[in-house]
């Protein structure tokens, strides 16, 4: 057992810090949160010439065929850097589906997504289905040889900039049923296909869609008919895997900045980091960042391994909504009234953490799953 | 030891209810309903009509405008006013300042500010930390300097709360920076059109603009408006802190937020139940609920020591402790009730993108880190508990 990174995964750690570094200045932040799309596509672009996009998927789909470790490696320094660029939202949960879908899907779009040209999103929450990938209300009626979509989705990360979406639909069965859900990639400038943009509460970019006798052909099917949730469910999972190493990039980072800020500040003559309480709290986010660590990397081992990474994603998740809760309170606690402007960045990292709970399920949400799955 | 109310207690919470019922306008009802922001229209109109009743100051003596009622009516008209939704006053000027004034200011000064304090002619805001005075209060650098019969006054106070909408601010000044710290405080009132005086607005976290940095350079300010002595506004900010905080705890809205968090969880549909339904979010709930009705006995026994003449003590910093971890618990559910809906990032006067009562879960829960940091952090109170009660 090794938990060192090798050459190769250490450059690659130092080229996302470069990046950060150079082209995530605070006011250049601050401008492409306040920009329409919410991030930049010129960033984007540079992503792919990186190789970053390319990262996950196989040589045989034009990818570079990178492990687990290698995009935990490029997400912990996104998550410190609070990059808004959609990362995990197209490479990771779209490119997930994706990479899990048939040869015909692949090399549609796949080439695409790896050159960066376009920006995908997944369209799956609906108004009724809270945390349940499989709650699908969305209908896709057979019609000639396509479908038509009828149906609302909520909160696509992403998905007032993305070129594509790739939506949840049910083509059998009642609204819960695990079985009949199919994905479609949709043009998002099809006609019938309305979207609300909005910025998040953390400084992403989303949209709600509304889909309205959205008519596409056989080509749009992702994967096979009915079929569709398995894809979603273990991209899902990964994009999980993905959000902890993102996650604990922003942990590390509210923790040093607590620290460094507790030494600095003094009140009653003396660094206010001196006083027990305030000391005892920064332990306990040391821990708690140490934990989520520990829990990502059996995480993203579980993937790299094929091992029930449903029940380690899971079981990351709880760590997660844990760590991430005590780590952000207690670093606005600490910061005191200086941690309640949106001036410090501290508020930023809380903002973000906070949300991370939300995606995909909260800790309560994967604590019932976790009981729930065998092994 | 008599737990029940008194049947004039009871026809008491009666015409209270009616009073909110029929005069609480529904637009604002509406707002406080759904966590959304009040403008200072909003408070003030609803500030006028309370005091158009004459129950605009509970707290206050009944020769400077109070109402008379004992402790256990202004806990029943507390409760009953949150349970209806009424939004608390706006309390610079009626729970702080006013207090000051009718217990230390001269006959001149009751005369001139109180009167408007009571009609919200007058917004007031507070002045007294400052970007390097936050727990130290006491360290305060902001200097007043006599200058005939005036002060000339520099310096820097922070979270200036709404003081965007301010006509009057109270201050602590350094009028003596040679004695020690608590020494050589004054506690001064100026007018926020005085030239020198800028506001500075400061945005918080989730977006608002709710405090502010108030700049004071060279203003001159009449000696006549000092509250008291000189060099004695620490033993003024200090009686006014204890004095302050029976209410501290805010029962009632507390109880209004944890009903409103039942209805909106109910509404949140998870399979073929509701949130509210859930094991893990109905524990929670119900581990909130016990811990109201915990606090809200020891706030009852407060009163019950106060009606007898005794004055609150250490039972101050439990009661902002542990209400200020409730409001803060309640913001954190209702974000988790929001789910999805609660990613949509709404400005303070925008409209909702999802639903009403999600709109502003996120920003509720991110304004309300302030309330265990503001008015003496939770560690400040613990540092006051561990040298009252314990004697450390």
């Amino acid at each position: 057992m090794d938990f060192s990174f090798t050459e190769e995964q250490n450059l690659l750690r130092d080229s996302v810090r470069k990046f950060v570094e150079k082209s995530y200045t605070w006011d250049k932040r601050r401008s492409l949160l306040e920009s329409e799309a919410g991030f930049s596509r010129d960033n984007w672009a540079s992503f792919a010439e990186l190789g970053w996009t390319a990262l996950p998927f196989s040589e045989a789909d034009g990818g570079i065929g990178g492990k687990a470790v290698d995009t935990m490696i490029v997400l912990e320094e996104l998550g410190k850097g609070l990059v808004l660029e959609p990362f995990i939202a197209t490479v990771i949960f779209a490119g997930g589906i994706l990479r899990r879908a048939d040869d015909k899907s692949r090399a549609k779009h796949l080439p695409k997504l790896i050159g960066g040209e376009a920006v995908y999103a997944v369209a799956y929450a609906e108004a009724a289905s809270r945390f349940d990938l499989f709650h699908v209300e969305t209908t896709a009626k057979p019609k000639d040889k396509g479908f038509v979509l009828q149906g609302r989705k909520l909160a696509v990360i992403a998905g007032n900039a993305a070129d594509v979406l790739i939506v949840s639909a049910r083509t059998s069965g009642a609204t819960r049923d695990k079985s009949g859900v199919t994905l479609f990639a949709i043009d998002a400038k099809q006609s019938g296909v309305q979207r609300v943009g909005y910025r998040t509460v953390d400084g992403l970019h989303a949209a709600n869609v509304t889909l309205e006798g959205v008519t596409v052909g056989p080509e749009n099917v992702i994967g096979t008919l009915d079929q569709g949730l398995p894809l979603i469910e273990g991209a899902a999972d990964e994009t999980i895997v993905a959000l902890g190493a993102e996650a604990v990039g922003v942990m590390q980072v509210m923790f040093e900045q607590t620290v460094a800020f507790c030494k600095e500040r003094k009140q009653f003559n003396v660094p206010i980091g001196s006083f027990q309480v305030l000391q005892h709290r920064m332990v306990d986010m040391y821990m708690e960042y140490e934990q989520a660590k520990s829990m990502l990397y059996m995480a993203t081992m579980a993937q790299d391994s094929g091992q029930n990474l449903a029940k380690a994603a899971a079981a990351l998740k709880v760590q997660l909504g844990r760590s991430g809760r005590q780590i952000g309170q207690a670093a606005i606690q600490n910061h005191g009234g200086m941690g309640m402007t949106e001036e410090l960045a501290i508020s930023h990292y809380f903002k973000r953490i906070t949300m991370i709970d939300m995606m995909l399920g909260n800790a309560d949400y994967h604590l019932d799953r976790y009981r729930s799955l065998p092994g | 030891m008599d737990l029940e109310f008194t049947r004039e207690e009871l026809a008491f919470r009666e015409e209270v209810r009616a009073f909110v019922a029929e005069k609480l306008p529904a637009d604002i009802r509406d707002k406080v309903d759904h966590g959304q922001p009040l403008g200072k229209e909003d408070a003030v109109r609803w500030q006028k009509i309370l005091f158009q009743k004459g129950w605009i100051a509970p707290n206050w003596p009944v020769e400077h405008g109070g109402t008379g009622w004992t402790p256990t009516q202004m806990y029943i008209f507390d409760d009953e006013m949150g349970a209806a939704g009424a939004p608390p006053v706006v309390p610079f000027g009626l729970k702080m300042v006013g207090p000051v004034i009718y217990t230390f200011g001269s006959e001149e000064q009751k005369k001139r500010f109180l009167p408007d304090i009571l009609s919200s002619n007058v917004w007031w805001c507070q002045g007294y930390s400052e970007p390097a005075s936050g727990s130290d209060l006491a360290s305060l650098t902001t200097r007043a300097v006599r200058d005939g019969d005036h002060y000339i006054v520099n310096g820097i106070k922070a979270w200036t709360t709404l003081g965007q909408y301010a006509d009057w601010i109270f201050c602590l000044v350094r009028t003596d920076p040679n004695a020690k710290k608590q020494q050589g405080i004054s506690f001064l009132l100026i007018d926020m059109k005085s030239p020198g005086v800028s506001v500075h607005p400061v945005i918080t976290m989730e977006g608002d603009h709710e405090v502010n940095e108030t700049h004071f350079e060279d203003v001159r300010v009449p000696v006549e408006n000092r509250i008291g002595d000189e060099n004695q506004g620490w033993t003024y900010a200090k009686y006014l802190l204890t004095h302050e905080r029976t209410n501290v705890a805010n029962i009632g809205n507390l109880k209004r937020t944890l009903r409103r968090l039942r209805r909106e969880a109910a509404k949140v549909k998870v399979g073929d139940s509701v949130l509210l339904e859930t094991p893990a979010f109905s524990r929670k709930v119900a581990e909130i609920e016990i811990q109201i009705t915990s606090l809200e006995f020891t706030v009852l026994r407060v009163l019950s020591k106060v009606q007898r003449g005794g004055a609150p003590g250490a039972e101050s910093s439990l009661l902002k402790v542990r209400g200020t971890e409730l409001q803060q618990a309640m913001t954190e559910l209702l974000l988790e009730a929001a789910g999805y809906e609660g990613f949509a990032y709404v400005p303070e006067n925008g409209q909702p993108i999802n639903s009403k009562w999600t709109a502003r879960a996120a920003a509720n829960y991110f304004n309300y880190r302030k309330v265990t940091i503001y008015g003496g952090s939770s560690e400040v109170q613990k540092n006051i508990m561990t040298k009252a009660v314990l004697g450390l």
